[in-house]
């Protein structure tokens, strides 16, 4: 018999007043929990060890998807991943979406976890996930970036202390569609750009996301700027189904008789938080979308990268990733 | 009776086997566990989160939930997945737990027609929907469905630890797409994992189940 994991108080709230009152009357020991495909494994690890969590399925408000004035859709946190994945509206006008739903981990977990969850997960390092003090667990050291440490794994940019990277494929969609979070906490309501939902180490070294304790996350809001652009989305794991990326790229590029008039492109698992190429994007804005274009582009997409001892294999893998995404 | 316990000496021919099966003793003890109140024992916690009173909106602990078209009371932890109150407190065995963390897929289960790990959800929060597990998916008289009657045919179980979850991802895909195609039969199973790697005999199966359901 496999043991359980340490007992918390359950609260299933039906709206989403009662939820966010309840997970500021629970403080500190309170967790919210979408889907719970991450949330379950952190309390059978014994890693993160709540009082209360907060049962978000019962908040029908927060699920579905709507169509928006301005042409975009509007995704409730808690619309799993299958329902973004097969939704007809967001396979039309923003398929990249759409892809990178498709390709989180296994059916399985596809059919119970929810975007909202998705994008706001936790980093997969794995000195991390065992627990371990290292500086995003509160304590003083990062066993990753060592001279003996395995960080095949991790980041090539932004490293502060902390080298783990964004684990999620629809983040990087999200912040390639320039989508908008709608979070609700006790102060009430505030929306946040996506360019500023994730943050780094360097600004919070604890958190993923702007997402204070207490705060839950409502609403994906997606404009129609990009509606009907031409969308590229790929993933580069170890195994096909059930994993993390090692790279993923996702990219929205509108042409016009073969010139690229726009592009927005996002890198995934060389950062903390997805990475915006807008050295990339400025240099191929207005060219054409050719295989000339894609190598030129391809030479600045991991500029400034500063590799760690097992991972220098990912500033080829995001070249061509460039090249694939504009080549088109 | 005497030799009921018999198995516990060590006896490498098998001669002294008695007619009391290891799963019939195992179910035996879990159904006593549950009986005598002893879920407390068993998991080493405790009933209540820190002892205070609950706040509003919690869970309760005695819910019925509908399994196999069954409604069954139950007594459920907060923090009991639901693979723990199918295997432990409904005697539902043939739902295995294999690595309890989500990631192959032995222990899916049917939740209102889609597939899920069963250990990585609450039992709280399928209060209201239709589970439905292996034991469920085959005829009322015990007639096997379609896809476990080809997985038989096709060889596809050879150790049988993952088919439970196989079965039911296999039934799951037929309900919702009579007619899938291999690749899509592929992409319905990427969320099972085979130690033994029969993968192409699973996938087979369920190709020919689809032709003749």
């Amino acid at each position: 018999m496999k043991d359980m994991m340490p007992n918390f108080n359950l609260v299933q709230p039906a709206d989403l007043a009662s939820a966010v009152s309840a997970l500021s009357d629970a403080g500190e020991g309170g967790w919210a929990m979408a889907g719970g495909q991450d949330s379950l494994d952190w309390f059978k690890d014994r890693v993160k060890r709540p009082s209360t969590v907060v049962d978000l399925s019962g908040v029908a408000e927060l699920s579905g998807i709507t169509e928006t004035a301005d042409g975009g859709v509007e995704i409730g946190a808690m619309t799993t991943l299958t329902d973004v994945e097969n939704n007809a509206v967001i396979q039309e006008k923003f398929g990249v979406l759409a892809m990178a739903a498709g390709r989180v981990a296994s059916p399985q977990i596809r059919n119970v976890g929810t975007l909202g969850g998705n994008i706001s997960q936790d980093a997969r390092c794995w000195y991390y996930r065992a627990g371990l003090d290292c500086y995003r667990a509160g304590g003083n050291t990062c066993y990753a970036d060592t001279p003996e440490g395995m960080n095949r794994e991790h980041c090539l940019f932004g490293a502060s202390r902390c080298v783990a990277v964004t684990p999620s494929d629809t983040a990087v969609a999200v912040a390639t569609l320039e989508a908008e979070m709608v979070i609700v906490g006790p102060g009430g309501e505030r929306t946040v750009a996506a360019a500023d939902y994730f943050i780094g180490p360097d600004v919070d070294i604890e958190r993923m996301t702007v997402l204070e304790p207490g705060d839950v996350l409502t609403k994906i809001r997606i404009p129609g700027k990009w509606a009907g652009a031409q969308f590229f989305f790929e993933k580069v794991a170890d195994r096909n189904t059930w994993d993390f990326p090692l790279v993923n790229m996702a990219g929205a590029m509108k042409v016009t008789d073969g010139m690229i008039e726009d592009i927005s492109l996002t890198c995934g698992g060389v950062e903390c938080v997805p990475r915006k190429l807008s050295v990339v994007e400025d240099i191929v804005r207005g060219s054409a979308a050719n295989e000339e274009t894609a190598n030129l582009a391809a030479t600045s997409a991991a500029r400034g990268a500063s590799p760690l001892n097992y991972n220098h294999f990912k500033i080829p893998l995001m070249e061509n990733l460039v090249k694939k995404a504009i080549r088109g | 009776m005497q030799k009921k316990f018999s198995s516990d000496r060590y006896d490498p021919q098998g001669t002294a086997r008695d007619d009391v099966s290891r799963r019939h003793f195992i179910k035996g003890v879990v159904a006593c566990g549950t009986v005598a109140g002893a879920a407390g024992l068993m998991t080493g916690c405790s009933g209540d989160g820190d002892g205070g009173s609950a706040p509003a909106g919690s869970a309760e602990r005695l819910i019925s939930i509908n399994v196999n078209g069954m409604s069954r009371n139950v007594d459920v932890m907060p923090n009991e997945t639901l693979s723990h109150t199918l295997r432990n407190k409904l005697g539902l065995t043939g739902t295995k737990l294999g690595c309890d963390r989500g990631s192959c897929g032995a222990c899916t289960v049917m939740v209102d027609g889609t597939t899920v790990n069963s250990c990585s959800i609450l039992t709280h929060t399928v209060r209201s929907a239709n589970v439905v597990t292996v034991e469920g998916v085959g005829g009322a008289n015990g007639e096997l469905h379609p896809v476990q009657t080809a997985m038989i045919e096709e060889l596809a179980p050879q150790c049988g630890y993952c088919t439970p979850g196989q079965v039911v991802s296999g039934v799951a895909l037929l309900q919702r797409n009579p007619n899938p195609s291999r690749e899509e039969v592929r992409q319905a199973l990427a969320g099972n994992l085979c130690r033994c790697g029969a993968y192409n005999n699973y996938v087979s199966a369920i190709v020919k189940a689809a032709g003749s359901a």
